[in-house]
């Protein structure tokens, strides 16, 4: 190598099996105390913040050209289309307006009625418009980014949803960023209610895009293909009666005690670039102590809670 | 084989401390390009790369602790476990230390299988943490590996060129 390297000769330091001993050792304690604790998350955000806005810059440049590419097609795009468009646009909303009436009607009716039966109303979830600014590069993980943080109020365990349905939870916020965790994460699980029957079930992620599991449903379980399933509400972290899944595919094997029970995100959990983050979260009762075991079970445990 | 290790001795500028921040800089940057699907699982380690050259040409320079700060860089960037790909790049880095003088011994066409070894070692401890912590595994990550050998040789080639001096070398 360089001459000069050979001066150096007698004060390197420590030899490369120390050091890579020193460091694989700090290493194996960083991820013990990571895995275990939650004491880390502050350097992280430290960490984040110089990183972040590079990040998004490199995701910038590399979707930049398609943006623009966008642009210019949109420039070009024939005025019959447009016109094409906006006849459809304009049956649409009077389509819609119409059923937006309906909608009217029934709230009114139903408000009038959950007050007759005093029950908790339901109130209207705030929402907040966000954008994935880039997807998780672990291939190991259904993660993606958006574009609100901490700054504008979003708080981790809130609720995200595109116009079909829930598609995550916001896990970890930073200042101008937070974190989603898909519920096609693997072992993700969102309490859910069968649309149809009322039945309580818990969803879980499976790690694949498209696929979602009902698990822990005995055989005889009252479930059918095309069956919706929406949020129960139960965990108290969902709001209840939220469009989650699709069942697809049912298994029943009498060898397996439960039935394979596949479903489909009824969101587009892989497609859509702008989310929205519901930021009311619904307000349940505290959970009653260890000596109330009957609520308990009911609360925390609704997967073994079906009839 | 020598006679061109002792070229590259001549005409080489010696490597600035900018020039190996921005280098692996840009490695990180390359990582951190959307990705996704079948791409995400096909895409070459380019930090990792990066950190390999460094460490297989000048081990003097940089070493097991730099490796190491990366992979923290790399971890927060990623959303990983801290500690999991420090880990991995500390172990490439060793092994790139440990191996430099066979692997400048080939030419650089044949230097990506004297480093497969080493990438799939560093790909198998992050993929073992990962397994030990969530309990699954999905075996399409290993091609990121294989990808990042093919890689190496125009990535090295390039780091090599621009270390070359542009004026006369012989003011050198």
């Amino acid at each position: 190598m360089d001459s000069t390297q050979s001066f150096k000769f007698f004060n390197r330091g420590p030899s490369p099996v120390a050091r890579f001993i020193f460091f694989a050792l700090i290493s194996l304690l960083l991820l013990f105390i990571d895995a275990r604790y939650k004491h880390l998350e502050s350097i992280r955000y430290v960490l984040a913040l110089p990183i972040q806005p590079l990040q998004r810059l490199a995701s910038g440049m590399a979707t930049q050209p398609g943006a623009w590419w966008d642009q210019f097609s949109g420039y070009v795009d024939s005025q019959g289309n447009l016109i094409n468009e906006n006849t459809q646009l304009r049956q649409q909303h009077t389509v819609d307006s119409n059923k937006l009436l309906e909608l009217q009607v029934l709230q009114t009716e139903n408000t009038q009625l959950r007050k007759l039966f005093d029950l908790a109303q339901h109130e209207d979830f705030p929402m907040l418009m966000a954008e994935i600014v880039y997807v998780e590069r672990d291939i190991f993980k259904r993660k993606v980014f958006v574009d609100k943080g901490s700054q504008k109020n979003v708080v981790a365990g809130q609720v995200v949803m595109d116009e079909t349905g829930v598609v995550g939870q916001v896990t970890r916020v930073y200042p101008w960023l937070s974190e989603i965790t898909l519920i096609t994460d693997k072992d993700h699980a969102v309490p859910v209610q069968v649309l149809r029957t009322g039945l309580r079930a818990v969803v879980f992620g499976s790690g694949d895009i498209s696929n979602l599991a009902l698990r822990y449903m005995p055989i005889s379980s009252d479930v059918q293909v095309g069956d919706v399933l929406v949020t129960s509400g139960i965990d108290g972290t969902y709001p209840p009666g939220l469009p989650v899944a699709k069942v697809t595919q049912i298994e029943r094997d009498p060898a397996y005690p439960f039935a394979h029970i596949v479903c489909t995100p009824l969101a587009g959990v892989d497609q859509q670039r702008q989310l929205m983050i519901i930021s009311g979260l619904h307000k349940i009762p505290e959970l009653p102590s260890e000596s109330a075991p009957v609520a308990n079970i009911k609360i925390k445990k609704p997967k073994r809670s079906k009839q | 084989m020598n006679e061109q290790y002792s070229n590259d001795q001549e005409f080489l500028l010696p490597a600035t401390t900018t020039f190996i921040v921005l280098s692996m800089f840009a490695g990180l940057m390359l990582n951190w390009l959307p990705w996704q699907g079948l791409w995400l699982a096909l895409r070459p380690d380019f930090a990792g790369l990066v950190l390999l050259y460094w460490c297989t040409h000048k081990p003097h320079r940089v070493g097991i602790g730099i490796a190491w700060l990366v992979g923290i860089l790399a971890d927060v960037a990623d959303s990983s476990l801290f500690g999991q790909h420090a880990l991995s790049y500390s172990l490439l880095a060793f092994g790139g230390i440990l191996l430099h003088r066979r692997i400048q011994m080939f030419d650089v066409r044949d230097q990506p299988l004297q480093i497969f070894p080493l990438l799939l070692l560093s790909y198998a401890v992050f993929a073992a943490i990962h397994w030990l912590m969530r309990g699954s595994i999905s075996w399409e990550y290993f091609l990121g590996s294989l990808s990042s050998a093919l890689i190496w040789v125009p990535l090295s080639i390039l780091l090599q060129t621009m270390r070359r001096s542009r004026s006369n070398p012989n003011e050198l």
